[in-house]
């Protein structure tokens, strides 16, 4: 493929990176990312990743916008209220760029599509805002041996991974399980601060653009943990566990499976009234 | 001495401190010693059995405790331990 000349001066300040080039920024219009949830993390991430060039971006989501997304789902503005959360994206992304093909996904990430879906893609991001889903992208990347990009937000704190399957520690190593219902915050009913979602998404884009330009030092074996308050960066160093029951030594995960409730480990669901949380 | 950093959704138990100093020999004692100053802190780190929970990582000086001595891990003045629930939001 050749860049119009259009196209070489819209990627200029990229192209003028030796670290990019227009070899790296071909490899950056070739590419193929996934964004699984097109929520607080994906708008950011959808947003930069657009206006890189990237060739083609998925957006997977069951929602409708709500006024409550608003505060930090820049990817939708007021009148897309009530509106598909993905065909917003789509709109959004090819305002911005139109060289980018956007593939909509308007349906819940499950055992039965996950593998499907993320076969077609070179790297994934985790962009969704409950523990089963997070859990379910980790094992699925992990059986099509994608690479992901894992991010979570909670009131002023924010983490941030990258895993390469079969070489990094997985969210499994780390986390092993999700936390029973009623243990763990959402934001849903704890908050968030809605910036938050832009610097964590925002970095899990970078993350993604480096896996796919194949330069630098990706964020693996290493939580990144943010805490808005402080504005303070700290490192996590993580490693794969032998015990891990999906890529340790004995998996005992051996397929995709469903973990049932959705909202496991929330203290409420998303369609009830916020009470008191844990933690 | 050492440092615990304590977690957002721990902080009300902590008089919202999110690093406290306390004397521990061990990633157990500190959690009895916690206990002692902050009540109801090891709900929250352990289960019934008095196992840390599964999806709640404690660190030393950065590094995973399952990779040290679990709650045997010893513990000496200056270091610097974490508690670094799993979070979910997105």
């Amino acid at each position: 493929m050749e860049f119009t000349d259009e196209q070489i001066s819209r990627y200029s300040r990229h192209i003028l990176l030796p670290e990019v080039g227009g070899k790296g920024q071909k490899k950056i219009a070739k590419a193929k990312i996934l964004l699984v949830g097109a929520g607080g993390l994906g708008s950011p991430a959808a947003l930069y990743l657009a206006a890189a060039g990237v060739g083609t971006i998925g957006l997977i989501d069951s929602d409708v916008v709500d006024l409550t997304n608003l505060q930090r789902q820049i990817l939708h503005h007021t009148p897309d209220v009530g509106r598909s959360k993905v065909l917003s994206g789509k709109e959004k992304i090819q305002a911005l760029n139109p060289d980018v093909q956007v593939s909509m996904y308007e349906e819940r990430l499950t055992a039965g599509n996950a593998l499907k879906i993320f076969s077609d893609y070179d790297v994934v991001i985790d962009g969704v805002d409950n523990f089963t889903a997070k859990f379910l992208i980790n094992d699925a990347c992990y059986f099509a041996n994608k690479p992901l990009v894992h991010g979570g937000i909670l009131r002023f704190d924010g983490r941030v991974t990258t895993i390469i399957p079969k070489q990094s520690a997985c969210y499994r190593c780390v986390f092993k399980q999700p936390p029973p219902a009623g243990l763990v915050a959402s934001c849903q009913e704890a908050g968030v601060i809605g910036v938050l979602a832009g610097i964590i998404g925002t970095i899990q884009a970078t993350e993604a653009l480096k896996l796919v330009l194949g330069i630098g030092r990706p964020l693996t074996n290493r939580m990144l943990d943010f805490d808005a308050r402080k504005t303070q960066f700290r490192e996590i160093h993580v490693k794969r566990n032998p015990k891990c029951a999906l890529c340790g030594d004995h998996p005992t995960i051996t397929e995709l499976f469903d973990d049932g409730d959705p909202y496991a480990g929330c203290t409420v669901r998303p369609d009830t009234q916020p009470k008191a949380v844990r933690l | 001495m050492i440092k615990v950093r304590i977690p957002t959704p721990l902080r009300p138990l902590t008089k919202n401190q999110g690093e406290v100093d306390i004397a521990a020999a061990t990633i157990a004692n500190m959690v009895e010693t916690l206990e002692a100053t902050y009540p109801g802190i090891k709900a929250r780190l352990c289960d019934d059995s008095g196992e840390l929970r599964r999806f709640v990582n404690i660190y030393v000086n950065e590094e995973d405790i399952r990779f040290l001595k679990g709650k045997d891990t010893a513990l000496k003045a200056g270091d610097e331990v974490s508690i670094v629930p799993a979070i979910a939001g997105g």
